[in-house]
């Protein structure tokens, strides 16, 4: 029992491997602006950029070093007074249309739009032929 | 007996979906986000020296001469000792390598250049990856390749394997 407890304790105190950075987060990584307007705006853009360190996550959700990092160019660029859409744009010349977390049409992604809206009236179209077709028969055999 | 084949189109799509879901899942992903900086100039920066051993780096630093590597690395950064052998292996055969260091500190950078060798001739502290965003790098290591204008050649994401030496020397020469 206590060589139990004592391993415990000891795994408690276990350091994690040498994995990531040790450094301060950027001073806007964690502390949101004065202005709550202003801020507003950088958390509801945060929302649309994704993590590129974990990529299922947007900036805001993440705690990866790089997302912070990210959030304190976001946050620092606003304050600077560019807005939203010049920010996403700034990544996005970077990065490509992955850093964006926000379904945008675009050259690549159209068909992702597009093939939905064709089945539905596909199916729309055969089924308003197979229905009307079943009430001509109907007015026919009556 | 056609109406009857047509009954089965729906089964057989649903077959080739899950066969296809079936199949994708067993390919390797590419994880890798790709810089889209490729042709563009290097943004503007000056970056203080990560440690006292050697200068600071900026955009100036890669104007004139020859094309130079462009490596973002960090003391913390497993695959980077990896890649350390490869650094000295381009830096032998004549390329000069420019280091960024990612969040680090410069006993840390001055600790990791001791055991590892140091190839850079200069190192910027990069302590919240500005730069690093800039130029679209999503990671460490990476290695750029800047032509003798500033302007991005070439991206190597990941760690340099002794297979990626020569590439790198191929796509320098190619900027010059």
């Amino acid at each position: 029992m206590i060589r139990a407890v004592a391993s415990l304790l000891l795994a408690m105190l276990a350091l994690p491997a040498l994995a990531q950075d040790s450094m301060p987060p950027a001073p806007y990584a964690y502390n949101q602006l004065d202005d709550p307007r202003l801020e507003a705006e950088a958390s509801a853009l945060m929302q649309t950029l994704r993590c590129l360190k974990c990529q299922s996550q947007s900036i805001a959700d993440s705690d990866a070093p790089m997302a912070g990092d990210m959030r304190h160019q976001v946050r620092s660029r606003i304050l600077a007074g560019e807005s939203p859409d010049a920010i996403r744009r700034w990544l996005v010349a970077r990065y490509g249309d992955y850093v964006s977390y926000e379904p945008e049409v675009s050259s690549t992604t159209w068909p992702l739009f597009a093939i939905p809206v064709l089945v539905i009236l596909i199916v729309a179209g055969v089924l308003l032929r197979r229905l009307g077709k079943r009430r001509n028969d109907a007015g026919e055999a009556a | 007996m056609s109406a009857r084949l047509y009954l089965w189109v729906p089964l057989a799509l649903f077959a080739f979906f899950a066969g296809l879901a079936a199949f994708m899942l067993t390919q390797e992903k590419n994880q890798f986000v790709e810089s889209t900086m490729i042709g563009q100039p290097l943004p503007d920066f000056a970056l203080d020296p990560a440690f006292t051993g050697l200068p600071g780096a900026s955009k100036a630093d890669f104007i004139g001469g020859q094309p130079r590597l462009l490596n973002i690395w960090a003391s913390w950064c497993l695959p980077c000792i990896a890649e350390a052998p490869q650094l000295e292996a381009l830096k032998a055969q004549g390329a000069e390598i420019i280091g960024i260091a990612i969040r680090d500190r410069p006993n840390d950078v001055a600790r990791f250049l001791a055991r590892h060798g140091n190839p850079y001739s200069r190192i910027g502290s990069d302590a919240i990856s500005e730069v690093q965003l800039a130029i679209g790098s999503s990671g460490v290591p990476e290695t750029f390749v800047i032509d003798a204008k500033g302007v991005i050649r070439y991206q190597h994401i990941g760690d340099i394997r002794p297979e990626h030496v020569p590439v790198l020397m191929a796509e320098l020469e190619k900027a010059r």
